[in-house]
């Protein structure tokens, strides 16, 4: 039988409502997806009520604050907070980012936060990034010459230029996990972050494996799934455009 | 006590921490063909290396002549003569041939005209003993630890490392004073593991969050050093932390020195460029701590910046816009992000902010953990690399792109010693059930806290105690304050509050798991600071304002029991590793 509702234990349910106890004037409701794996509950969206007057700028520091101050039992990602280790990537208010660089005076209204789009949850906003993790190994990122010296690999600064816009990426997963089609096929299409990571190594003049690199990514699944939807480009916290290499190893397959 | 799930492994080698040095350890190791296992609390790439931005030294000469000899002195000197200078030239020497294996590996470095690494001006790095500016510090525009931290993860994927990712690191198992493994609590399925392994590679970083502000992540608590703490053992020189000069104020993310090194100048509130009356030869480029130093002066007299005059500030909008956009424009974005400033047209708000230990586990030059008894006998089966380990090439004051040369240098030098002593596929030691049981009932304590403390309200008590009681300035006053009131967050465990219960991803706990990591380390730190009286590189006594040779060409050793610490201190060490450089004699140290 075709199944048309969600299974009933994956559906989000009203959670726990923690009212404002230090009597501030500007509150913000904050809407957290929660999900304990040792219990066997429903998912569900509990709100906290946050004091906007003490609390800094980015929607981490929403979450440390109810972390610390409200409810210590609220589970995420965090490390460098400043939009380099790529470890507190989730979804505020329907569009992925970090949370670290993310202004909450960017979103509008109720705050809503999820974990990654599409990602099996491991508790609240921690996704199951291993599947990613995988097909980021698939590529072989490692730089492949048969040169045996001591001295430099030499490049010119224009072909150093080229990897400007790849070897930035942080690996947050935000734009995968902002693609349909990686929805849909994410075991076997590589999906935009991976891809970014493949045209790194692909355009590295150093590298010596190109035509191997190309071939195998040539897949119908593991790159043509792309349909440049663009939603990677536009999640990207770090101002890559993951499409635009993905059409660069398209280009270089079809002029190959 | 509830029952663990526990599960057992045997490796060779085992190694904790996948930043810099855990990685290049971990790629030696398996390049060996020793059964490694690299055991990280967080996945690889998001290790706190990834914030390296500046660079990574090493007497390479692509932009003039260099030679490794000058970089050494300028490391001695940086050092303020308390580093072991047998340490200090096995880094200088061994630097550049681990920077061409970098690159080798992959690492997108920027590139000179010709084609070479590139190479930038750093604080403290000069030509000739001490003479003009040198061009030392190897770049990746202004993300070199990202480009660094990423290429090894995948050189470990190449030499196939067995990774446990977001295992937390509980305790070390010990036999006879030998270290035998390590237990550690897997977060993904709340699996109690223990490691046996015949060398247990400690790579877990600082531990900058004992301070409110700190450039440090979330996850630099420095749980290596708590571990050794409790297994008996002494941390090293854990008064000397480094406050970097310029952290964006509100907030402490780092501005690279780099910023500095490609031309940017501060300036305080009547628009003076005041380094020029601190350091008149180096001037922007002195190294951090002197920098760091009359940065809080000039706030300190009344010439900071803004409403309250407390910060002064980093111009860069004088220098070419491609130049900046070529070179830093991770800075340009972080400037951006956190003060809304644009860098090509105003000036960035900066203060001192905690930045690194120069401090942690005492060790040799081949990385191996040094003894109990305070003397140079090492301690079977355990070694220390990284912010972790003191070894000691950073001394009292590190120099900017020392701490990325210092990972890779010693993370080799580590995986050669174990290839060295471990053969693989050795029988294992029986180990006693003793060591698993105190490390789980410590566990199991914690996460069955039903106190009324929140683990963030001691950890807020605790770094803002030293913030204020061990910052830039130090004084008999403060420190004596300091070291009573940093007993008070321990104190406030005995009535601990832990909520969530559960063992999958259970973050309260790993908080707190933390927090007990970090409190035995502001106990030690604020101690060490308490009895040295002089003042060297980043130990500033305002009461002591000298250095003192005759008392203090020593490192301090802390022991830490709960809240009790033992102080000793061991002779720096007075001679090079080899005869092709002599030995640097203390002089006064001006920049």
């Amino acid at each position: 039988m075709v199944q048309f509702n969600l299974p009933s234990n994956s559906k989000i349910k009203k959670g726990q409502y923690y009212k404002d106890k230090t009597g501030s004037k500007n509150i913000r409701k904050v809407n957290v997806y929660r999900w304990d794996p040792s219990k066997n509950e429903n998912p569900r969206i509990d709100t906290y009520e946050v004091d906007m007057d003490n609390c800094s700028s980015k929607v981490l520091d929403i979450l440390n604050k109810i972390k610390n101050e409200i409810d210590p039992s609220i589970a995420y990602r965090r490390s460098c907070a400043h939009g380099v280790c790529g470890s507190c990537a989730m979804n505020m208010n329907g569009k992925n980012g970090l949370a670290c660089t993310k202004s909450h005076s960017e979103l509008d209204g109720d705050i809503d936060i999820y974990p990654l789009p599409h990602l099996k949850v491991l508790k609240d906003l921690i996704g199951d990034l291993s599947t990613l993790y995988k097909q980021y190994e698939s590529v072989e990122p490692w730089l492949k010459t048969t040169k045996i010296n001591d001295k430099e690999n030499i490049q010119t600064k224009e072909d150093r230029a080229k990897l400007d816009g790849l070897y930035e990426c942080i690996m947050c997963a935000c734009c995968s996990t902002s693609c349909p089609s990686y929805w849909w096929n994410g075991e076997k299409y590589l999906g935009p972050a991976v891809l970014l990571q493949a045209y790194r190594w692909i355009i590295d003049s150093r590298d010596e494996d190109r035509k191997e690199r190309l071939k195998k990514v040539a897949d119908e699944l593991k790159l043509y799934r792309c349909h440049t939807i663009l939603n990677c480009t536009n999640a990207c916290p770090k101002g890559l455009n993951p499409a635009k290499a993905i059409a660069e190893i398209k280009k270089m397959l079809a002029t190959a | 006590m509830s029952s663990y799930k526990i599960i057992d492994h045997e490796y060779d080698v085992v190694v904790l921490g996948a930043g810099g040095s855990g990685l290049r350890a971990a790629v030696g190791l398996s390049e060996a063909g020793l059964k490694t296992a690299c055991v990280s609390k967080v996945f690889p790439t998001r290790s706190h290396t990834s914030a390296a931005q500046g660079g990574i030294s090493a007497a390479l000469g692509n932009m003039g002549e260099d030679d490794w000899r000058w970089h050494m002195y300028d490391t001695v000197k940086g050092a303020d003569w308390l580093g072991d200078q047998d340490s200090i030239e096995y880094l200088c020497k061994e630097a550049p041939a681990a920077v061409l294996e970098l690159e080798k590996y992959g690492v997108p470095f920027s590139r000179t005209e010709d084609g070479k690494i590139y190479q930038r001006p750093f604080g403290g790095m000069t030509k000739n003993y001490g003479n003009e500016t040198v061009q030392r510090t190897c770049a990746a525009a202004d993300r070199t630890g990202h480009a660094i931290l990423h290429t090894l993860y995948g050189q470990a994927l190449k030499h196939n490392t067995e990774f446990f990712i977001e295992y937390f690191a509980l305790d070390l198992i010990m036999k006879d004073g030998a270290c035998k493994g390590l237990i550690a609590w897997n977060l993904n399925d709340g699996t109690i593991h223990r490691f046996r392994s015949h060398i247990t590679i400690i790579a877990t970083g600082g531990y900058g969050k004992v301070y409110y502000s700190a450039t440090s992540a979330h996850t630099c608590t420095g749980d290596g050093n708590a571990m050794v703490l409790r297994a008996g053992l002494p941390l090293q020189d854990m008064e000397f932390v480094q406050f970097h000069p310029t952290g964006i104020y509100g907030h402490g993310t780092l501005i690279s020195e780099g910023v500095r090194g490609e031309g940017g100048y501060l300036v305080n509130s009547k628009g003076e460029r005041f380094m020029e009356r601190y350091a008149p030869k180096a001037k922007d480029l002195a190294s951090r701590d002197v920098v760091s130093r009359s940065i809080a002066v000039e706030i300190n007299e009344g010439r900071g910046i803004g409403k309250e005059q407390d910060h002064v500030h980093l111009h860069i909008d004088h220098l070419d816009p491609k130049v900046i956009e070529e070179r830093l424009p991770g800075i340009s974005e972080a400037s951006k992000l956190f003060a809304n400033v644009d860098v090509t047209k105003e000036p960035i708000p900066v203060v001192p902010t905690v930045h690194y230990n120069m401090g942690g586990i005492p060790t040799n030059y081949k990385a191996e953990v040094l003894t109990v008894n305070g003397s140079e006998k090492t301690v079977p089966g355990l070694m220390a690399i990284g912010e972790a380990a003191c070894v000691s090439v950073h001394g009292a004051n590190r120099l900017g792109s020392n701490s990325l040369i210092d990972l890779v240098v010693f993370g080799r030098a580590a995986a050669k010693r174990a290839a060295e002593l471990v053969k693989p596929g050795m029988k294992h030691d029986e180990i006693d059930k003793s060591e698993t049981d105190k490390c789980l009932d410590r566990f199991d304590k914690l996460r069955n806290s039903q106190g009324s403390n929140p683990t963030s309200e001691l950890r807020l008590s605790m770094q803002k105690t030293m913030q204020s009681k061990c910052a830039v300035f130090r004084s008999e006053k403060t420190l004596k304050e300091g070291v009573d009131e940093i007993r008070k967050p321990f104190e406030g465990m005995e009535s601990l509050s832990v909520k969530d219960k559960s063992l999958i991803f259970n973050t309260d706990l790993v908080e707190t798991l933390e927090f007990d990591n970090l409190i035995r380390q502001a106990i030690t730190t604020m101690d060490s600071a308490y009895h040295r009286k002089e003042s060297r590189g980043a130990h500033a006594r305002e009461d002591f304002p000298k250095r003192d040779d005759e008392n203090y060409m020593q490192h301090t050793l802390s022991w830490c029991n709960g809240s009790k610490t033992k102080i000793n201190y061991r002779p720096v060490h007075r001679s090079t590793l080899t005869n092709d450089v002599q030995y640097f004699p203390p002089q006064e140290r001006v920049y």
